[in-house]
């Protein structure tokens, strides 16, 4: 099971190759649309990858509830 | 006693042409942004798409059927009485019964087996799977598939969902023996757990009926089945089990992604596509079909017409493989690798 650290790194990874955006700046309290300019359809690219590498489950209608870095990390922390 | 004949098979198929048919109008994002609340830049961004064409409403299904049906006839170096089969894949024909199939094969001249398909955005790839199997089974000598839609006849203007990313048009192949190997092995399925992310508002007799226990209509209003469908899940749907789907039909066919001259996936959205080219790892050689941009998404229509186009803008694909993919409403989906005409 991965901390918190660890699904924090594994997560700006796939950020990062979805959308370009650094790694060094995928950190918890980042939003992903406010901050990180992340639209819903790369949101989705995300998701779909995170499930894969942390082997989660991420429900369509809990994707909107992860707003900041931070939920996404709680999340898969919680489910994993 | 004697012993039945049964019909003598061929051992290969192929594509011999495909023919398309675009409508007449050309309508942009600012055209239908204004009732949805929407904007070029978010639907440039988030699809690809900058133009959807779409047709009078003088042009019917049948109109486009035919002009595509024509167009791929001579592209293919047949004509109507060759032809003794023909399948038409469409979700916006406004009949249930009869089908468009016999019109068209009626126009050109033919009183051959027709008959329609309804597997939506997949029925094209789903027709082409038919067409192999009944040619090589010595059912049929050549196939006449037809993907056709006028979705504009099928959409509410207000409505957020879907409505902006439709447009209309045909695309045709003809399907006929080959001394080659020139269609592989069909990858397809379904998932009808999902039956309700892509379709219609309502059904024929909840319209008969004014039985709308979701959206009560107003006395007088005009009702009429629409499309709408949860774009998110769909989406997810799309990118996610859609290039496993594709990776397989390469296994199918024997080949690896960089073999492939081009890749013609249903135009559904610019960031499915994107999202399949990366997965699939396809290397910058291989031509994509991304007639979205200009065409919008035109369901059953959208992999010929897609097809039709990259041979035009690169005559040197003719005879290289192109993997071929439609998904959506059902969910039903499927692949195929061909060798281009
Ligand atoms: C339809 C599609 C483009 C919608 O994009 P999306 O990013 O998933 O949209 P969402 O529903 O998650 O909405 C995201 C945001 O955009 C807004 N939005 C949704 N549709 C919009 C539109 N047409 N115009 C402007 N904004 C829109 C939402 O209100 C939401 O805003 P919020 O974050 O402020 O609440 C996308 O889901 C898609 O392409 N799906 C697959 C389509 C497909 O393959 N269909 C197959 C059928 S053939």
């Amino acid at each position: 099971m991965a901390n918190k650290e660890e699904i924090l790194e594994g997560l700006a990874e796939i950020v990062n190759e979805e959308t370009g955006v650094e790694t060094a700046d995928v950190q918890l309290d980042k939003s992903f649309t406010e901050d990180l300019d992340i639209d819903s359809i790369s949101m989705m690219t995300i998701v779909v990858n995170a499930e894969e590498k942390f082997g989660v489950t991420i429900p369509d209608e809990e994707v909107k509830n992860l707003k900041t870095v931070g939920d996404a990390v709680n999340f898969i922390e919680n489910a994993s | 006693m004697t012993t039945l004949k049964q019909s003598a098979p061929q051992q290969y198929s192929r594509i011999l042409g495909y023919g398309a048919s675009r409508p007449d109008l050309s309508v942009t994002n600012d055209d239908i942004a204004g009732p949805i609340n929407s904007s070029d830049e978010w639907i440039r961004q988030r699809t690809g798409i900058v133009t959807r064409q779409r047709a009078s409403e003088n042009i019917s299904v049948a109109d486009m059927a035919i002009e595509a049906a024509q167009d791929a006839l001579k592209a293919s170096h047949v004509t109507g009485e060759d032809i003794d089969t023909v399948i038409i894949s469409t979700i916006s024909h406004p009949y249930a019964t009869p089908s468009l199939a016999t019109i068209v094969a009626d126009s050109i001249g033919s009183r051959c087996a027709a008959y329609d398909i309804s597997a939506a955005c997949a029925g094209f790839c789903y027709g082409i799977a038919q067409a192999d199997a009944l040619v090589r089974s010595g059912v049929a000598r050549n196939v006449l598939v037809v993907g056709v839609e006028k979705l504009s006849d099928f959409i509410d203007n207000t409505e957020r969902t879907i409505s902006f990313l439709l447009g209309d048009g045909a695309g045709a192949a003809v399907v006929g023996a080959s001394a080659e190997p020139g269609i592989a092995p069909t990858v397809w399925g379904s998932d009808g757990s999902r039956w309700d992310t892509v379709g219609m508002t309502h059904s024929m007799l909840e319209i008969r009926n004014r039985d709308f226990v979701e959206n009560p209509v107003q006395e007088g209003e005009k009702i009429w089945p629409t499309l709408r469908q949860e774009g998110p899940s769909v989406f997810r749907w799309a990118v996610w089990e859609m290039s496993k789907v594709a990776q397989k039909a390469l296994e199918e066919a024997g080949i690896t992604a960089d073999e492939l001259g081009a890749l013609i996936p249903h135009q559904a959205n610019e960031r499915i596509i994107d999202q399949m080219v990366k997965t699939l790892k396809l290397p910058d050689t291989v031509k994509v079909g991304r007639d979205i941009v200009d065409a919008g998404n035109t369901s059953a229509a959208s992999v010929p017409l897609a097809a039709h186009r990259l041979l035009q803008e690169n005559p040197d694909l003719s005879g290289r493989f192109a993997l071929q993919i439609g998904f959506g409403a059902g969910l039903a989906f499927a692949a195929q690798v061909v060798v281009l005409p």
